[in-house]
């Protein structure tokens, strides 16, 4: 790179007309802040091997956001795995089976423990190894440091130092935080965009120190010195405090010279700058919150269970050694046939107390069965199956970018069928950050024929309606007459749709140009009535920007880079109306105008007079230009708001009509500018001229507030001339993607870093707003430095959110809805603890809430928040850096796995391609692992109950000693083998109803917020069953083997006998059970259920042919000796059954009194009702909606509404004119 | 160089359109399975289903439940509670040191027959509070020790029955369940004719065959000072020894039987057996019962009404349960996937 070094051919700074003539920084302000705590930072430029030793040793630029490295990850991952209480519960018993307290073999307890953690830990490993080659990828990018004496070499990222100067070259990212040297730019100017960090679009400009200007040839760093003092490293993304001590002079730095690590240098040929802030120490990584290890509610609400069942398994022991002190002291002596007391002490009647208290930890071992050491390895196992099921999901693949959806943690499937509030980013998420000319207004006259995403999307919602509300037959009068109004528009709109289908059939889309009218194109505007007004039109179109042309080499197609979207599209717009922006300079712009007359196009140039740029507190921008006929002119664009203030009286000539179609677009959710000029003598020019100099010129801090004063002056007196619609392209299926989720019960928050216009025009495009809905926007006017104005600025917002909450109580109409937006500013003061729960309030009483111009840390504080404010479940989706935060702060990351950096991947829970697949995601993947889990969990509990309590009783029966009436080995397979497969089954496989049905009736989805399968009840109630089942199976044996022969041949049964038995109806209880929960059988499960039970009966065969059974009594156990006894198989049946007749026939029941949803959906299906009542099956599937006040369902209710009150209010005058007429007659 | 690399990750503004590079590698494969599309049964609890199930439950159990009552009133079981009786008057006040004393145990019963006994006759003893699944008790015991007499050392688990005295010569059978052995022993006869109790095949085959071994033979049983129970003919080998194979087999209660032997001839109502029984067998410490049980046996087994009666209970309950399923059909009908039921059709507003 040394010797290619690439000269800005254009050198446009003083077009800044706020930059041009600026004040020489003064060394007074601020450096008295540079000293004391939090201020001692020093670099010494050009020098790092000074911070290579302390006291000026900062962190290395080696990032990591791995949880472990190599060392720490035994000791660490074991630390984590044994934070369950249940693992540390099964160590310590797998610690006691080594002594003989134990009541099994040692391996029985060790082995199933080492699996289940192993298992996990290995899952871990794998996840972190992800993480650590994806930093990796970051580190090793390579940046071009300046080595020695001038020369520049390339450096991966991880090896840069603190004071190193490092080159970056245009669409790269910067390295670390870097001080501004030079640029390619004269003045030291460079454009940054800052996507990553805040989400926002626009470029920034920084600008580096005058002083440090000449430094901007690779030589020219030979022998640089220079020292910066600074703040220590903080998270603030908008603060800098510094200086410079370059040659013995002081010079204050700011934030426009620092350039942040993970932001992308644009526009600019390249920038020489100065570490300051390395690796964790830079403010991207300083806001990086710690990835916190999530765990779904269902699994807090799990370790709740074990808790209880771990107080219950107490409980018994606790009883289990009372019985064993009174049975020791008082029988054991007499019982000469045990010859008490042992060596060990276990059973020793002279000191019970002692006897008891191994016999206590026996017990607990004992009846660790209670507690399924199994469910943990399960859920592990199901929910790494239900992830793979999500990332092999066909409808979650996005074949553009060939990104299937991807979930990272699979701790959290089931949270998926939770969510109650959804807290989307703007920018790259709902938008793809393209925009489109789509419509204009000229001279009153509208242009535009092609519909809006939004308007596609409704009019398709309207004509379903129609069909599902036309059908239901018993619409009463007003009805059917709304629907009449309705009619109309929606034809209307049908035929919009047919027709930009074909157009877009027909034609190569341009991007950001989806304008479609043949009155203006091709140049047939001239033809128009206006068209000296939209000549006009064009012209600021093509010259009212900050943008500059990049010519195609090969196709001489001029493409632009524009500050921002709009304004490319803008460009675009006027090169495809003929009116080519084709060459900037210093103080001209250059447009090639092609008229009808001619063929060729004339290139014009316009000299630039003045610019007025573009700020979010003016909302508008100006240039003042001087055409060829020499006559000056002022064009302007701005918010609508804006532009009709300053209209002059005759420029109102098509204000109404601009305004009426301005509604139009702002509810098509269109991006809306008015544009206006007016014309400039010489005089008034040069007379504004000398005082915006003047403006120019001073100093101090009224400078930004004289000029806007004196921009003010010229801005006014405006004649209007049209308004542009741009559309700010949503991703696909967006909004047909937000109206399912409201209508499935979820509430969706925006957060984003965009200005606040922009926010409320991307809320229209995604049918969050709409017109009629009533909008609260609080924001603080005062600026808050002060502490007394902080305390003001408080009260003010403080009072904004109480009037925002009364006028919602106040609200007597039903369908009435609101918007809560609100700005970062102001969102720092609402989210200080005193105020958070104000605005949470209020905020949740609002439809739809839009945060605009939100740091990421507000991000994730606004998500923790919503949390914990509402203990409700949320999700964070988002695609950029500054969205790290919420994702890990939300119990669900959703990161957008498309063009943008990988960082919100990284961090997220899950990914996918594009916004829309979350409905998928949301209402199918997770209604399903929702339900699979809290079915498995609950089914678990209900097994290990049944089991573990009929050792419970057994040892009741053998004088409380901790014996157990099963072989080991039966236990130990209890839960590995007999039991598991068909439960996994069950969370893998179990579907309530198909996924179809789940996209249908989005209603469905409202079972797991409301967490119907997985409240106490439920799990109390399948404990109950496990306790009953234990009852049965445990007595039913007894008594039946009790003391009579068993068989033909008088034998009778001994233990290992009657332990096989019972653990027979175990077995089959419980697999008949599972088979009686699941509703959807495929091969797989039926052969994993009757597998299981054939298995029981194979091992039974198999163990009791080993030679190891001899030593336990349990040869041939099955063939010998329960085989052929019919009262075996007889009992077997009669236990089975009455073990699960109280459910079959509670489930009966409750399918005929209190069936819900998904079974009356099941029974449609079954009856195929569905296909045979078509009308019956759309007209549920419309109704299956919940009543939402966001999405275009609810846009199209509130036009019909609406409509239906505009009609009852002819109605009524129409009766009332009538009445007299009717009078007359008679 | 790498600007370029670079570069290519940045979507441009107003930059060209770029659309990024096809990676079809990554489309998950098309399968019913990865798509969760398998088809797959899904039944469900119609009225008529659950209906027709308890009507099945109900007529399978009932005759199962008829037959295995049958079978069981079939059987006739005689039993004779005898360990106060057989302690002589004078000695019941202290009857464990009768019991330990050297005195002559010998004691007579009578027992009449009502029913016919149609042969095999088995024969059992029953004792009562005595906790063979006591986990001392069935820990104390080496399975190795009994198959082969090369593991005759293997006597760890069997303390302190384990070795002699403490001295290293080994128990054969070691452990407290063989010293234990029940020792009380019964001899029929009718009309003062002796009847041949046979004491063969008590035990499973395979505990004969493969668990007791043909050359194991009792080594030191029954010589140390602890006072237990049975001895054993120590020329006879182990597998031979099917009253300690029975014993061997611990049972799952306090209460238990165990098979003593059969008596191969048909005993006819009106019969009056006499058994001179040796009561040696100490169950007078923890107040245990011994009973005499002569029983018959069905293909159900013993005497044992209660599986028929459990089966007509559950089979009653699933003929009542069927009932009340149609009667509630038939006042409150739904019809199979009324919408009505919905719950947004049945609660409006609720949402």
């Amino acid at each position: 790179m040394a010797g290619g070094r690439i000269r800005a051919k254009l050198r446009r700074s003083n077009l800044y007309t706020f930059a041009c003539h600026r004040p020489h920084p003064t060394e007074e302000d601020k450096t008295d802040e540079i000293e004391g705590p939090g201020y001692s930072r020093i670099v010494h430029c050009n020098k790092p091997h000074i911070h290579e030793i302390k006291p000026l040793k900062y962190c290395t630029n080696y990032i990591s956001t791995t949880k472990y490295n190599f060392l720490t990850f035994l000791p660490k991952a074991i630390f984590e795995q044994f934070r369950r209480v249940a693992n540390l519960y099964f160590l310590l018993a797998a610690a006691l089976s080594l002594t003989p307290v134990s009541p099994f073999g040692p391996m029985s307890m060790i082995a199933p423990l080492a699996f289940v953690v192993g298992l996990s830990m290995a899952k871990e490993a794998l996840e972190d190894w992800r993480r650590f080659i994806q930093d990796m990828k970051v580190n090793l990018r390579k940046a071009s440091v300046h080595k020695e004496g001038g020369v520049f070499g390339l450096k991966p990222w991880m090896k840069l130092r603190v004071g190193d100067i490092v080159k970056v070259e245009k669409d790269q990212f910067f390295p670390a935080d870097l001080l501004l040297l030079s640029s390619s730019y004269e003045d030291g100017i460079c454009y940054v965009e800052t996507m990553n960090l805040d989400g926002e679009t626009n470029l920034k400009v920084k600008r580096a120190l005058e002083v440090t200007l000449s430094l901007d040839d690779d030589p020219t760093f030979e022998g640089f010195d220079a020292t910066i003092r600074c703040e220590d490293p903080n998270p603030n993304l908008y603060t800098f405090v510094g200086k410079l001590d370059y040659n013995s002079r002081v010079h204050p730095l700011d934030p426009n010279q620092i350039l942040l690590r993970d932001s992308k240098l644009r526009n600019t040929a390249y920038v020489y700058g100065v570490v300051i802030f390395t690796g964790h120490d830079s403010k991207v990584m300083q806001n990086a919150t710690k990835s916190p290890s999530k765990r779904s509610r269902i699994e807090k609400q799990m370790d709740k269970i074990i808790y209880i069942l771990f107080s219950f398994l107490v409980f018994i022991s606790f009883i289990s050694g009372v019985g064993f002190i009174v049975k020791t002291k008082n029988d054991l002596p007499h019982w000469w046939y045990l010859q008490v007391p042992d060596r060990e002490g276990l059973f020793d009647p002279n000191k019970p107390l002692q006897s008891a208290f191994y016999h206590l930890v026996t017990a607990l071992m004992l009846y660790g069965y209670l507690i399924p050491i199994s469910l943990y390895v399960s859920i592990e196992v199901v929910k790494v199956l239900q992830a793979i099921f999500i990332n092999q999901d066909l409808n979650m693949y996005d074949e553009e970018s060939g990104t299937p959806a991807q979930a990272r943690t699979s701790n959290l499937n089931e949270e998926l069928g939770q969510v109650d509030t959804i807290l989307s980013d703007k920018t790259g998420t709902l938008t793809c950050n393209q925009m489109d000319f789509l419509k204009c207004s000229i001279a009153g006259t509208a242009y535009g024929t092609r519909a809006s995403d939004v308007e596609l999307a409704a009019a398709k919602q309207m004509v379903m309606d129609m069909d599902g509300q036309g059908q239901n037959g018993n619409g009463n009068f007003s009805e059917k007459n709304g629907h009449e109004f309705a009619g109309p528009e929606i034809q209307l709109e049908t035929v919009i749709t047919s027709k930009d289908e074909d157009a877009i059939n027909n034609k190569n889309p341009i991007k950001g140009f989806s304008f479609e009218d043949s009155r203006l194109m091709n140049g047939n505007w001239f033809k128009e009535p206006n068209e000296n007004n939209i000549l006009l039109f064009f012209r600021i179109l093509s010259l009212c920007h900050t943008a500059i042309p990049e010519q195609n080499q090969e196709t001489g197609v001029f493409t632009y880079e524009a500050e921002s979207p709009d304004e490319g599209a803008f460009l675009v717009a006027a090169r495809e109306f003929g009116f080519e922006f084709c060459k900037r300079t210093q103080s001209s712009v250059f447009v090639r105008e092609k008229y009808p007359s001619s063929q060729e196009p004339t290139e014009r140039e316009f000299k630039v007079l003045a610019l007025l740029d573009f700020t979010s507190k003016r909302k508008r921008m100006s240039v003042i230009i001087r055409d060829e006929k020499d006559q000056i002119l002022l064009l302007c664009k701005g918010a609508d708001s804006i532009i009709f203030d300053r209209l002059s009286k005759n420029g109102r000539m098509y204000e109404e009509a601009t305004r009426k179609h301005l509604n139009e677009y702002g509810e098509a959710g269109l991006r809306t500018l008015a544009l206006a000029y007016k014309k400039l003598s010489e005089e008034e020019y040069s007379t504004w001229n000398d005082e915006f100099t003047k403006a120019k010129t001073s100093f101090g801090a009224d400078r930004e507030a004289n000029l806007e004063r004196v921009s003010d002056l010229m801005e006014k007196d405006l004649i209007l001339v049209g308004a542009t619609a741009v559309e700010d392209k949503l991703q696909k299926g967006v909004p047909q993607c937000i109206d399912k989720l409201a209508q499935a019960g979820l509430k969706i928050w925006v957060l984003t870093g965009d200005k606040m216009e922009t926010a409320i025009n991307i809320g229209f495009a995604c049918s969050l707003l709409r017109q009629g809905m009533r909008q609260i926007c609080i924001s603080s006017n005062l600026d808050a430095i002060v502490q007394d104005c902080r305390q003001a600025a408080k009260e003010d917002i403080l009072q904004q959110i109480t009037n925002g909450t009364e006028m919602i109580k106040v609200e007597k109409d039903p369908h009435a809805a609101f918007a809560l937006i609100i700005d970062g500013k102001t969102l720092t003061y609402a989210l200080e603890d005193d105020m958070k729960h104000h605005f949470l309030n209020l905020a949740i009483e609002c439809a739809s809430v839009i945060c605009c111009r939100v740091s990421p840390k507000q991000k994730a504080l606004v998500t923790r928040l919503v949390k914990e404010g509402t203990g409700k479940i949320t999700l964070a989706i988002g695609d950029g850096a500054n969205d790290v935060g919420m994702i890990q702060e939300a119990d669900i990351g959703v990161g957008i796995s498309g063009c943008e950096g990988m960082q919100a991947v990284m961090a997220s829970d899950f990914a996918i391609a594009e916004f829309q697949f979350l409905e998928r995601l949301l209402v199918v993947h997770g209604h399903w692992c929702y339900k699979r889990i809290a079915q498995m969990i609950c089914y678990f509990f209900y097994k290990n109950i049944a089991f573990g309590l009929t050792i419970f009783y057994f040892e009741a029966f053998a004088g409380f000693s901790g014996q157990s009436v099963y072989d080991d080995w039966y236990m130990l397979l209890f839960n590995v083998v007999l039991t598991s497969l068909p439960v996994i089954s069950l969370g893998v496989f179990e579907q309530d109803v198909d996924s179809e049905v789940c996209l249908q009736f989005p209603a469905l989805y409202q079972q797991g917020p409301k967490n119907l399968f997985f409240d106490w009840q439920r799990i109390f109630g399948w404990m109950a069953n496990g306790l009953y089942t234990s009852l049965v199976i445990f007595f039913l044996n007894i008594v039946i083997f009790y003391d009579q022969a068993f068989r033909l041949e008088g034998q009778t049964a001994d233990m290992v006998a009657v332990g096989t038995a019972m653990m027979t109806c175990v077995i089959w209880a419980v697999n008949v059970q599972i088979a009686l929960t699941m509703s959807h059988f495929t091969w797989i499960q039926h052969f994993l259920i009757s597998g299981s039970i054939t298995m029981w009966y194979l091992f039974l065969l198999v163990y009791g042919e080993m030679a190891y059974s001899l030593r336990v009594n349990a040869f041939r156990v099955l063939i010998e000796i329960l085989a052929p006894a019919p009262i075996y198989w007889s009992t077997t049946l009669l236990v089975t059954v009455l073990c699960n007749l109280p459910y079959l026939a509670h489930i009966s029941f409750q399918r005929s009194f209190k069936p819900l949803d998904h079974h009356i959906i099941q029974e449609i299906k079954y009856s195929r009702k569905d296909i045979e009542d078509g009308h019956m099956w759309s007209r549920e599937r419309s109704k299956a909606r919940q009543k939402t006040k966001i999405g275009f369902t609810a846009r199209v209710d509130a036009k019909i509404r609406q409509l239906k009150g505009r009609l009852q209010k002819k109605y009524s005058t129409m009766s009332t004119c009538h009445h007299p007429i009717g009078q007359q007659q008679t | 160089m790498n600007s370029t690399t670079l570069s290519s990750s940045a979507a441009g503004i107003g930059s060209a359109d770029s659309t990024p590079p096809r990676r079809n590698s990554k489309r998950p494969k098309y399968s019913r399975f990865s798509q969760q599309e398998l088809p797959a049964c899904k039944p469900i609890l119609t009225p008529k289903w659950v209906i027709a199930a308890f009507l099945l439950i109900g007529a399978v159990f009932i005759p199962i439940g008829v037959f295995s009552l049958l079978a069981s009133r079939d059987v006739v079981q005689i039993v004779n509670q005898y360990e106060t009786d057989c302690i002589p008057e004078g000695s019941r006040t202290d009857k464990v040191g009768f019991i330990r004393g050297p005195q002559d145990k010998t004691c007579h019963r009578t027992l009449s027959i009502r029913r016919h006994m149609k042969q095999p006759i088995y024969v059992y003893y029953q004792l009562d509070n005595f906790y063979q699944n006591h986990r001392r008790y069935v820990k104390s015991r080496s399975d190795l020790q009994l198959r082969s007499p090369e593991n005759e050392d293997e006597t760890k688990s069997c303390q302190p029955e384990g070795t002699l005295n403490g001295t290293k010569a080994p128990i054969v059978p070691c452990g407290l369940i063989a010293w234990s052995l029940f020792n009380d022993t019964y001899e029929f006869s009718r009309n003062k004719r002796q009847l041949t109790v046979n004491k063969r095949g008590i035990s499973w085959k395979s505990d004969r065959e493969r668990k007791f071994g043909k050359n194991v033979y009792p080594k030191n049983f029954q010589n140390g000072t602890l006072q237990g129970g049975a001895r054993l003919d120590s020329s006879k080998p182990l597998s031979e020894q099917e009253d300690l194979i029975v014993w061997m087999r611990t049972a799952a209660l306090p209460t238990f039987r165990k098979l003593y032997g059969k008596i191969e001839v048909d005993l006819n109502p009106g019969d009056v057996i006499d058994v001179k029984l040796q009561n040696n067998y100490n169950t007078y410490s923890f107040n245990g019962k011994k009973k005499l049980v002569l029983s018959t046996t069905s293909w159900l087994g013993g005497k044992n009404d209660f599986i028929g009666i459990a089966y007509l209970s559950v089979g009653g309950l699933c003929f009542l349960l069927a009932t009340i399923f149609t009667v509630i059909y038939f006042i409150k009908p739904r019809e199979l996937g009324d919408p009505n039921y919905l719950s947004w059709n049945a609660n409006p507003g609720d949402h």
